[in-house]
């Protein structure tokens, strides 16, 4: 494998908590290339011909098994456009991790565009986690813009974890999601911006199957003069349960715009929507003031409970 | 100790000011549990805001141990040793019990640290360490969270608001009891509760009576109690959980 030098290692600590070569399958791509692969009895990597990126195939039944896919950009001006896609076999129960680290110190705009998409066959079980973060103080930004799709068959469940919280200065994420009968998603998505970063967030899920349910949470933190949209629709085509919710804090001259979709193609569809955009309570400043705490202390200890 | 020296406070609606609190001059002294009790809207609420820093005076002054603390903040009066249980616990998205207890006590705590505080409260710490101080709590277990995280910080003063505000009879039982055990272990600290209730009335060392944002009356619970429950207003306020008997005994 590749040696990597400290800010990479940094990078795939912050995105992967990866302190050493993960267990299980890997890929770990660092500026544009691969930088090490392993595959496994049961889950298979395999390079695209056609395209950057990766196949990956985990094979029906394997239980109890991840793969880690990090991805480290440490070049400034580098932009690349990866297309990922999960086979995940039957009855199969896996972790994901996957995870972007941009270190910008260059002139040049830095860029990962990660298109991921699962293809999570009958009764198959996966969790996935992606980290996104920045670091770097050139003038070039760190721009990440994620899509993520997601087909589910009949009685599959995934469970999506979401994160960006630091240095990431544009993105836009864009998530679908189609549903079949019995099918669970579950999606917790967060998300802070500071200095002048824009992060636009869309979902968009249908659900298709009887019984079906989709759950998207989203917390975010929008401080200094940083803009958020968090639009979320989700489909009912019959009895399904779907609930949205985006919860967020302002702060200094933050900007949120939270933009509820929902549509109803069944009686038997039951969707919510749930929005609350505000500043940090006072009292909830107070409160840890009285146990003697600064307001800026209080404030941290707030968002970074509000944030876990 | 904490004294008031001649502190007023009033607030301007719709320009016209009222005066909360006319006035007060007050000591609490080391060692002891002092509870102050009046009828509502008497300023009690906001007095014990002006000690803890949240409201500041408009004149007279405030001292802690000696220390003016009239112009310190929230936080400067915390770290002096100033503690507040609020009449109305604030609830925290994503921040859990333990979180706000190692908070409290200003140091890491080990899980079984923080259960102690939480025991001594009347919870099964096991049940609440780890979830969060949200909506999924209810009134009785946020109020004894709070007492727990007032605990946890270890003050020289303990200013609590109404702790019997919004909990059960059964949680109630157990609370007297939180406070008789504060009281056993005051060791040169003091607590001051701001309280209806004739049976925290019961425990106190001294009883201070402040009514239209004046102290009308300060003395022990054997001088201030028996008045107190004499008098057909203030058995009105204080009638939570009292039978006054015709000789004016309090059972």
């Amino acid at each position: 494998m590749m040696k990597f030098d400290e800010i990479q290692l940094r990078l795939l600590s912050e995105v992967a908590d990866l302190h050493s070569v993960p267990e299980g399958a890997y890929n770990i791509r660092s500026n544009g290339e691969s930088a090490g692969r392993v595959s496994t009895a049961n889950i298979e990597i395999v390079p695209k011909e056609n395209a950057s990126g990766l196949d990956i195939y985990i094979k029906p039944g394997t239980k109890n098994e991840s793969v880690h896919i990090p991805v480290v950009m440490t070049k400034s001006g580098l932009k690349e456009l990866v297309y990922n896609d999960f086979h995940i076999g039957e009855g199969s129960d896996v972790v994901i991790v996957a995870g972007c680290g941009i270190d910008n110190c260059g002139p040049d705009d830095s860029e990962h565009d990660g298109i991921h998409r699962f293809f999570i066959e009958k009764n198959a079980s996966v969790k996935y986690v992606e980290k996104h973060y920045g670091s770097g103080n050139g003038k070039g930004k760190r721009i990440l813009n994620p899509g993520t799709e997601i087909y589910m068959d009949e009685g599959s469940y995934a469970e999506l974890e979401m994160v960006q919280i630091k240095g990431v200065d544009d993105t836009e994420r864009t998530t679908t999601a189609n549903l079949k009968a019995g099918a669970k998603l579950l999606v917790r998505e967060r998300l802070m911006t500071h200095g002048d970063q824009r992060a636009i967030s869309l979902y968009d899920i249908v659900i298709d199957g009887e019984g079906a349910s989709a759950d998207v949470v989203s917390r975010s933190v929008a401080r200094d003069n940083s803009y958020q949209k968090f639009e979320a629709k989700i489909v009912g085509n019959k009895a399904c349960h779907g609930h949205t919710e985006c919860d967020s804090i302002i702060m200094d001259n933050g900007r949120i715009l939270a933009v509820p979709g929902l549509e109803a193609n069944d009686v038997d569809a039951e969707l919510f929507h749930e929005a609350a955009i505000g500043k940090i309570a006072g009292e909830q400043l107070i409160k840890l003031m009285s146990l003697g705490l600064t307001e800026a202390e209080a404030e941290e200890q707030i968002i970074n409970g509000f944030l876990k | 100790m904490l004294e008031l020296k001649n502190v007023s406070f009033g607030v301007t609606e719709d320009k016209q000011t009222i005066d909360i609190i006319q006035d007060v001059s007050l000591v609490i002294p080391d060692n002891k549990l002092v509870v102050i009790t009046g009828p509502n809207g008497g300023g009690k609420s906001t007095l014990a805001k002006l000690i803890a820093g949240i409201r500041i005076p408009d004149s007279g002054s405030i001292l802690l141990n000696g220390e003016d603390i009239t112009d310190k903040s929230i936080t400067e009066r915390a770290k002096l040793g100033l503690g507040y249980a609020f009449q109305q616990p604030v609830r925290f998205k994503g921040i859990t019990v333990h979180d706000l207890i190692r908070i409290a006590a200003g140091k890491k705590l080990t899980a079984a640290d923080a259960c102690e505080h939480l025991s001594a409260v009347g919870l099964c710490a096991r049940d609440y360490i780890d979830r969060e101080v949200d909506a999924s709590l209810s009134g009785g277990e946020l109020k004894r969270i709070e007492i727990a995280t007032v605990l946890a910080k270890g003050s020289t003063l303990s200013v609590f608001d109404e702790p019997e505000a919004g909990i059960d009879l059964w949680s109630f039982q157990n609370l007297i009891e939180v406070f008789e055990g504060m009281r056993k272990n005051i060791s040169d600290s003091s607590i001051l509760i701001i309280s209806h209730q004739e049976r925290i009335l019961n425990i106190a060392d001294e009883i201070i009576v402040l009514q239209n944002g004046q102290l009308v009356k300060q003395g022990t619970k054997e001088e201030v109690l028996p008045e107190l429950m004499g008098t057909s207003s203030a058995v009105k306020e204080c009638r939570n959980g009292v039978v006054v008997c015709k000789d004016g005994d309090v059972k």
